[in-house]
């Protein structure tokens, strides 16, 4: 029996690092296929469905994967996630010059990514409203849908709202802690303009979705190769360097709230994991 | 908890200002699993070494934030940076006599003692073992031909007085004809194989390179010369363009470099000092003399790279002969050297139409297939081959010279 893995193909590289994944792990024994999803929407939809076993999730997918499961009586679990996909955090940044306070943004507006990006949108506006006053801030909300549905995959959207940081379009700006990394190390970003107002609490990125309808055998033998693939191999290095790890952890779901709660106080996905968001069309 | 061993301050240079190089470098000094405190005052400190540890397998942890409490993260240093490194070799060493005979495959375009991380791509070179291209002479050689460059424009009196009798320059550039189409082929030849030589035998290919440079000096020369009166080029014959189609076709790197260096372009050696001695003006024989040199180190270095294969290679010799057998079969049904070359080389060293003239230049061209001949079956010899032999092959070569 094969098993069926799903990912999205958020970029070209996706097929090389699936291609390579499929042959080592046939090399190894386990004969698996791959399906590359336009989106994610579909994607959990289909492994809800039981049409592919296992799928490569991100963050937001996996909060809708369980409350579609849960709402048909079945179960996701996290089988394993990257390296980094833990402990990532968001930050809220602001130019260097401006008197402002994470905590005071009240009508400012903030520069976010695409609506369904967990990292640069729904984690930290919703660390913002946490953390602000009572009644929470009255922000202006300058999203940058690029290409949704790949839950913020695409690094345009960030792109974007720092673009329109620098410009004075925005006050504000929400991004991934690795990408304002990016933006300050490849020049987006000049010394000194920037500054960090705010960091979020640490949260979990994507994971290794699997289905309780799956086959468990292939399942536990997919997980165990993959946590077996050594960075020192290099025929399997370049592999996860194009898939930006290290290592493969044994998947955890402990930091997922919140994520969850953002997901709530956008009403992005009802209860029962059906897409509730407004203008929301992948 | 590990002990800490070392601490880096930052100061106040961020991220995006070079801080991650200092942390790197401190880190590269710590064993995996040691840990690094890390201070600093950029305000995005923290969540740039966190951000930049993640994405590199080392883990860390945040300062406690307290004013008190100056380390702004810790760090520890993963394994994953060392395991890039597990297994990875030295590509032999940067000098000559530190290279190895088989370079693997895998070293690609590394440079000669470069260490090279295991895995990636197999870059097949077809002449990736040492008898195969390698002459101890090559670095020696190619230093000589690098210093040795001339410039075309500086190094030719094209000022200089001219007053070549019209019948004499119609000579001129039916020689200049045949040197630009011959010289086009040996311009193509070592380019075509200094892609397929490992770049691990660097010398050789930068020899090559420099063959092919100097063939187009020569190209540019020897047209020039041709075009100085205003007159129209001379002819091109079939059977001088078959000629240089067996040369071309030939697949293997030492097979061809004997029929080009050796035999060919040290066929040409006897040719440039001809056309010295009897050119009618100051820029012919400045370009022959200048052509002169080069080919002089091309042809040591396809005798050098020949020598030294045939010391490892005793089915070398049998090769090349039946190379050599198989190329005058190919050519048997041609007419050879081009008339117009022969009767223009025998007006040139005659100096004019005047019959006893003509018979001393016929005499001096006969003298020149003669030197071109005993110069072969001494190259031939050096190369390992019995006299007897040497000058066998030495008759069967092609008639249109290169």
């Amino acid at each position: 029996m094969t098993l069926l893995v799903g990912a999205v193909a958020y970029d070209e590289k996706v097929l090389s690092i699936w291609a390579g994944f499929r042959s080592w792990l046939r090399q190894h024994g386990l004969q698996i296929d791959y399906v590359l999803y336009p989106h994610y929407e579909r994607q959990i939809e289909d492994l809800v469905a039981g049409r592919i076993h296992v799928a490569w999730n991100s963050p937001l997918a996996w909060i809708r994967g369980q409350r579609l499961a849960h709402a048909r009586g079945r179960k996701v679990h996290s089988l394993l996630m990257r390296d980094t996909d833990q402990d990532l955090t968001s930050v809220i940044v602001a130019r260097a010059d401006a008197q402002l306070s994470a905590f005071d943004l009240n009508g400012k507006t903030v520069a976010v990514g695409a609506a369904d990006s967990p990292q640069a949108t729904l984690i930290p506006l919703s660390y913002l409203r946490r953390t602000s006053a009572a009644p929470g801030p009255d922000l202006k909300i300058l999203r940058h849908d690029v290409r949704l549905g790949l839950h913020g995959d695409h690094i345009g959207g960030e792109r974007e709202a720092a673009a329109a940081l620098l410009t004075g379009t925005a006050d504000v700006a929400c991004l991934l802690d690795a990408t304002n990394l990016l933006l300050a190390g490849d020049g987006t970003f000049p010394p000194g303009a920037i500054r960090v107002l705010a960091q979020t609490p640490p949260y979990d990125h994507c994971n290794m979705t699997a289905i309780d309808t799956a086959p468990a055998r292939l399942v536990d033998k997919f997980g165990e190769l993959l946590l077996g693939m050594s960075y020192a191999d290099p025929e399997v290095r370049p592999l996860l360097d194009l898939e930006g790890l290290r290592a493969w952890r044994p998947g955890r779901d402990t930091r997922y709230g919140a994520l969850a709660a953002a997901v709530d106080e956008e009403g992005f996905y009802d209860s029962a994991g059906w897409i509730t968001a407004a203008d929301y069309e992948p | 908890m590990s002990t800490v061993i070392s601490t880096i301050d930052l100061g106040d240079i961020g991220f995006g200002e070079g801080a991650h190089l200092l942390l790197k470098h401190v880190l590269a000094q710590v064993r995996p699993g040691g840990r690094v405190a890390v201070t600093g005052s950029h305000p995005a400190l923290t969540a740039d070494v966190m951000a930049w540890c993640r994405a590199r397998g080392h883990p860390a942890e945040a300062g406690t934030a307290r004013p008190e409490d100056s380390v702004r993260a810790w760090v520890t240093r993963g394994l994953s940076e060392s395991y890039r490194w597990a297994g990875a070799e030295r590509a032999g060493g940067p000098a000559p006599g530190q290279r190895v005979s088989e370079p693997s495959a895998r070293w690609g375009l590394a440079a000669r003692g470069a260490l090279v991380e295991r895995g990636g791509p197999l870059a097949t070179y077809q002449l990736s073992r040492e008898e195969q291209v390698w002459a101890d002479l090559a670095p020696r050689l190619y230093a000589q031909a690098a210093a040795a460059q001339w410039d075309p424009a500086t190094a030719v009196p094209w000022q200089a007085e001219f007053d070549v009798p019209d019948e004499i320059e119609a000579a001129v550039i039916q020689v200049m004809t045949f040197l630009i189409e011959n010289e086009q082929a040996a311009l193509v030849l070592p380019a075509r194989f200094l892609t397929r030589i490992h770049p691990h035998f660097r010398e050789v290919v930068q020899l090559l390179a420099v063959q092919a440079a100097d063939e187009a000096r020569h190209i540019e020369v020897f047209s020039r010369r041709a075009a100085l009166s205003g007159r129209p080029l001379g002819t091109s014959t079939v059977s001088g363009r078959v000629s240089l189609f067996t040369l071309l076709s030939e697949p293997d790197f030492s097979l061809a470099s004997f029929l080009l260096s050796v035999l060919g372009e040290g066929s040409f050696l006897s040719l440039l000092a001809f056309l010295d001695r009897y050119a009618p003006d100051q820029v012919t024989r400045t370009v022959a003399r200048l052509a002169h040199q080069d080919e002089a180190r091309h042809v040591a270095f396809g005798v050098a790279h020949l020598e030294h294969q045939a010391k490892v290679d005793t089915g070398l010799l049998p090769r090349l002969r039946s190379t050599v057998e198989r190329r005058h079969e190919a050519l048997s049904g041609t007419s050879g050297l081009n008339e117009d070359v022969f009767d223009a080389l025998v007006l040139l060293a005659a100096g004019s139409w005047d019959p006893a003239a003509i018979a001393s230049g016929f005499a001096a061209v006969r003298d020149l297939e003669a030197d071109m001949y005993t110069g072969r079956v001494r190259r031939l010899t050096r190369l390992g081959f019995p006299p007897g032999e040497a000058a066998e092959i030495s008759a069967l070569h092609t008639r249109n010279f290169m």
